[in-house]
């Protein structure tokens, strides 16, 4: 499929998904909206199919770099502790920096997030064992020790069911003014595109990377800062989508073959489209009440992720 | 130091901490508080042993000791079940208020899902046992969540029920409880214990065990049958705590310093015991009730396990 | 004996071992050669019941290999794959013990002690012998296994690779300690070997395979041959002999 006919299709969905809502807005009203319309459609529809196209694309390519720079397909910032590690930093900001100004909370949920995968690489440099199956099995243990660390403050404060909220994905809470944090996540999203190249070599290995004259520890340093961030800041402003940084660029990839910076728009588009037809799909099923994309993109994510297990278990991998 | 020794030493020091547990800070109603105490330390002994045994024999299995059974997602599906309960009939269902009933419904389902994973993954082509621990883990991650999709609806009120499930708890046990459980429990080690040599053999990995002559596809079946039995019966029991075999088991590992399960496998249940008993004084005379004792030892577990990841690793 | 016939494996389609029928001649050494992904390993897998079949059988002594008790197996045929990672910790002799455990159980009398002393001194490892797995060199380690082989006493040995990380000296010695099982104990030796030359001077039999499928079989003088080996490798040999032995010469 030619790029441009899955962009027409993102294009076509993300027009539909602006007339899906509680409130009325038909397609005809579009030219002729009342006062309270014109409301909605620009404080609510936009920013919410904004965050999805971003947030979607941004998990995504997350996953696409850190399966590139570990050379393990089944790694992503679920399977790597990125997540929880960001959700830490959260709960770090909302007790300890409650008054501080809105750039430090975020900085501190960042700077877990980096903190967080770079602990991940350093113990995968000491694992011995590489079996690749092995491998997300770690992250997901080192996930846990996060999460239990996380658990033992929000219990001491009393956050537990403010904690469960925040872990769940939600786009209905998304507004003008209060998502656009997400935004920044699309520099990083180019940043990684013109990187694309380096962050291959660099995950071939060190002496792959140094022979091609790349520098090994600044790529994977910097492909790391960038997962990080990508994913922090998705985790701040929607909450935690499961399993889309590992599904869709595997998905890609089987459609697609193994070329970085060749896929990495396919893996944007298609993890966008992704989760606006997981949005799509939990605005109307049992309308006018909404399921949050953490449920539905953690239901259809379980499917398919298992599907590609059971797929690769049978090539006797 | 002899093994025998170690395990000698190990058992005196459960007896030391049972009687601290049960007399400090007792004043007054001897008779009640000594009950109620007895119970709890009934609870950390079937507990204790029951996780630090499974997670052995399961590390064992696996060949590496960086893994908990909890993984295939027993804890996400006991939570699913607690919270699907709370979610649609309430606080004060029946199933909530009546113990021996969740018990059993918690159990049932858990053996139940078990037994459908394991039997689905082990017929026809033999699957890599890290992918069979992997797609637990995609089962978990589905059950929770459907968890967090309930919890987020649930009253505030009513979450509390649901958030004293999250964390094990050893003070609600029923008597009665824990003679089901204990009798479960010594039956199912029982059975586990005629299998310690062949543990032996399953440590050195699979093409030896299978060249030693062991019919390794059904002895791996019948030991994760084994495992998730005592893993359902204990957070059935009390609750999850994901960390307490992970932490006990490597402790084991680390003061026995011998590859022998007929050693391995007592010192486990006793450090299991000890842990417990040990991290409940910690919570009543140093925390002061502020925290649980689950929380602690998930906590102190995650921090220690992350340790054991990150040192320099000589021998694993 | 141990025959097998029409051997097939498959994987994701293709054939790793492609309708393989081949007789392993009692109390000799039968060696199989055969460029990398020729499919000989998973061949010897499938003859020691480490890989499942997808069709063909495999006989031993005449009886088919899946009504022959897994433990009862294990006192007669034993095989040693090439990686032996392990998570456990053990001395050489706890490793050596093991061989015992298909008689034993693992209850040790004094008689299997005798046999695991005599099988690490077959390997000369005995001043080491208490010694870790984890602090022993890369030839240590091998000598170790092989030894737990010796003590299991079978009468089938299968052995993948086993000069892998060897260096000269300690090729030679353990090709002699398998050559002396094979002409002072009279057991069977069956193995997979890189070097052409250890499997000229040393088997009695050799097996050669290519694409999954046997290519050629016979008599080690007789394989040994300029247009036979041209045919299995693709490249050119000059066969020459010295002292009795036919050495293969390739390396211009």
């Amino acid at each position: 499929m030619k790029l441009r006919y899955v962009l027409l299709l993102l294009g076509v969905l993300a027009f539909v998904s602006l007339f899906i809502g509680v409130s009325s807005l038909s397609i005809t009203d579009l030219f002729s909206m009342t006062e309270e319309q014109r409301e909605i459609f620009w404080s609510s529809r936009i920013p919410r199919m904004l965050s999805i196209l971003i947030a979607g694309a941004g998990m995504a390519v997350a996953g696409l770099v850190m399966q590139q720079l570990t050379q393990n397909r089944l790694v992503s910032p679920t399977t790597a502790g990125t997540m929880d590690a960001a959700r830490l930093g959260m709960l770090v900001s909302i007790l300890f920096l409650a008054g501080a100004p809105a750039l430090v909370r975020i900085g501190t949920a960042v700077a877990f997030a980096v903190a967080g995968t770079f602990i991940f690489m350093f113990i995968l440099e000491r694992v011995r064992r590489k079996d690749p199956i092995f491998i997300p099995l770690v992250g997901l243990m080192f996930g846990n020790i996060l999460g239990s660390i996380t658990t033992f403050f929000a219990y001491r404060y009393d956050l537990i069911q403010n904690m469960t909220a925040w872990l769940q994905g939600n786009f209905a809470s998304v507004i003008s003014g209060e998502y656009e944090l997400l935004w920044l996540t699309v520099p990083v999203l180019l940043f990684t595109y013109w990187y694309a190249d380096r962050i291959t070599a660099a995950g071939m290995g060190e002496s792959f990377a140094r022979n091609l004259g790349v520098s090994y520890r600044t790529v994977i340093n910097t492909g790391l800062v960038s997962v990080a961030l990508i994913t922090s800041l998705v985790v701040l402003s929607i909450g935690m989508i499961p399993f889309l940084g590992l599904i869709v660029p595997n998905l890609v990839t089987i459609f697609r073959g193994g070329h970085m910076r060749k896929n990495l728009p396919y893996t944007a588009v298609a993890g966008a489209a992704f989760v606006l037809i997981c949005d799509i799909f939990g605005r109307t099923i049992i309308y006018p009440y909404e399921i949050p994309i953490g449920l539905t993109v953690g239901v259809i994510g379980s499917g398919i992720f298992l599907y590609l297990l059971l797929r690769r278990g049978r090539h006797g991998s | 130091m002899g093994v025998k020794q170690k395990i000698v030493i190990l058992f005196i020091m459960m007896l030391l901490l049972i009687t601290a547990f049960l007399t400090i800070g007792a004043d007054g109603n001897w008779e009640y508080v000594l009950q109620r105490r007895g119970r709890m330390v009934a609870a950390f002994i079937l507990t204790g042993a029951a996780i630090t045994y499974a997670t052995i024999v399961f590390q064992t299995i696996t060949g590496n000791r960086i893994l908990t059974p909890n993984i295939i997602g027993l804890d996400s599906l006991y939570m699913l079940l607690q919270t699907f309960i709370v979610f649609t009939f309430g606080s004060l269902s029946v199933v909530m208020v009546r113990a021996e009933l969740n018990f059993l419904l918690s159990t049932i389902l858990m053996v139940g899902f078990s037994f459908l994973f394991y039997r689905l993954l082990f017929k026809g082509e033999s699957y890599h046992l890290y992918l069979l621990l992997l797609i637990g883990f995609v089962f978990g991650t589905f059950f929770s969540s459907l968890t967090t999709f309930m919890q987020v609806l649930i009253d505030p009120n009513e979450f509390q029920t649901v958030q004293n499930r999250m964390f094990a708890s050893f003070q609600r046990v029923q008597t009665d409880l824990l003679y089901v459980a204990g009798a479960g429990f010594i039956l199912l080690t029982a059975i586990g214990m005629r299998s310690r040599r062949m543990l032996d053999v399953l440590a050195l990995g699979r093409s030896h065990a299978v060249n030693l002559g062991l019919d390794y596809q059904r002895l791996v079946r019948h030991l994760l049958i084994l495992v998730t039995i005592l893993i359902s019966l204990a957070t059935a029991l009390v609750g999850p705590i994901m960390f307490l075999g992970l932490l006990t088991a490597n402790v084991t590992y680390e003061f026995m310093r011998t590859h022998e399960h007929r050693w391995l496998l007592p010192a486990g249940m006793l450090v299991g015991i000890n842990t417990l008993l040990t991290g409940q004084i910690i919570v009543e005379h140093v925390f002061t009730f502020e925290t649980t004792l689950s929380v602690i030892i998930n906590f102190i577990g995650g921090v220690y396990f992350l340790w054991l990841l990150l040192r320099k690793e000589k021998h694993r | 004996m141990i025959f097998a016939e029409t051997l097939v494996k498959k994987y994701g389609g293709t054939a790793v071992v492609d309708n393989v029928t081949a007789s392993i001649a009692q109390g000799k050494m039968t060696t199989f050669i055969g460029p990398n992904g020729a499919g000989k390993s998973t061949l010897l897998s499938m003859v020691s019941r480490l890989l499942s079949r997808d069709g063909g059988s495999v006989s031993i002594d005449g009886t088919p290999m899946e009504h022959v008790e897994d433990k009862e197996l294990a006192k007669r045929l034993s095989i040693l794959k090439q990686s032996n990672e392990m998570s456990v910790r053990l001395s050489v002799r706890d490793l050596v013990s093991f061989g015992r455990f298909p008689y034993t159980r693992g209850r040790l009398t004094d008689e299997d002690e005798q046999i695991i002393d005599d099988a690490v001194a077959y390997v000369e490892l005995q001043e080491i012998e208490n010694k870790f797995l984890d602090e022993l060199s890369g030839g240590q380690r091998q000598r170790a296994f092989i030894a737990m082989i010796l003590a299991q006493d079978t009468d089938y040995i299968l052995l993948d690779e086993p000069l892998n990380n060897l260096d000269m000296r300690h090729s030679v010695q353990i090709m002699k300690v398998l050559r002396s099982l094979v002409d002072d104990l009279g057991k069977t030796v069956v193995l997979v070997i890189h070097d052409i030359n250890f499997a000229s001077c040393y088997s009695d039999y050799i097996v050669a395979m290519k694409y999954g499928k046997v290519e050629m079989e016979g008599r080690t003088w007789d394989v040994i041959h300029p247009e036979h080996l041209k045919k299995i490798y693709d490249m050119d040999f000059q066969v020459q002999e010295v002292n009795n032995q036919k050495i293969c010469v390739y390396f211009s």
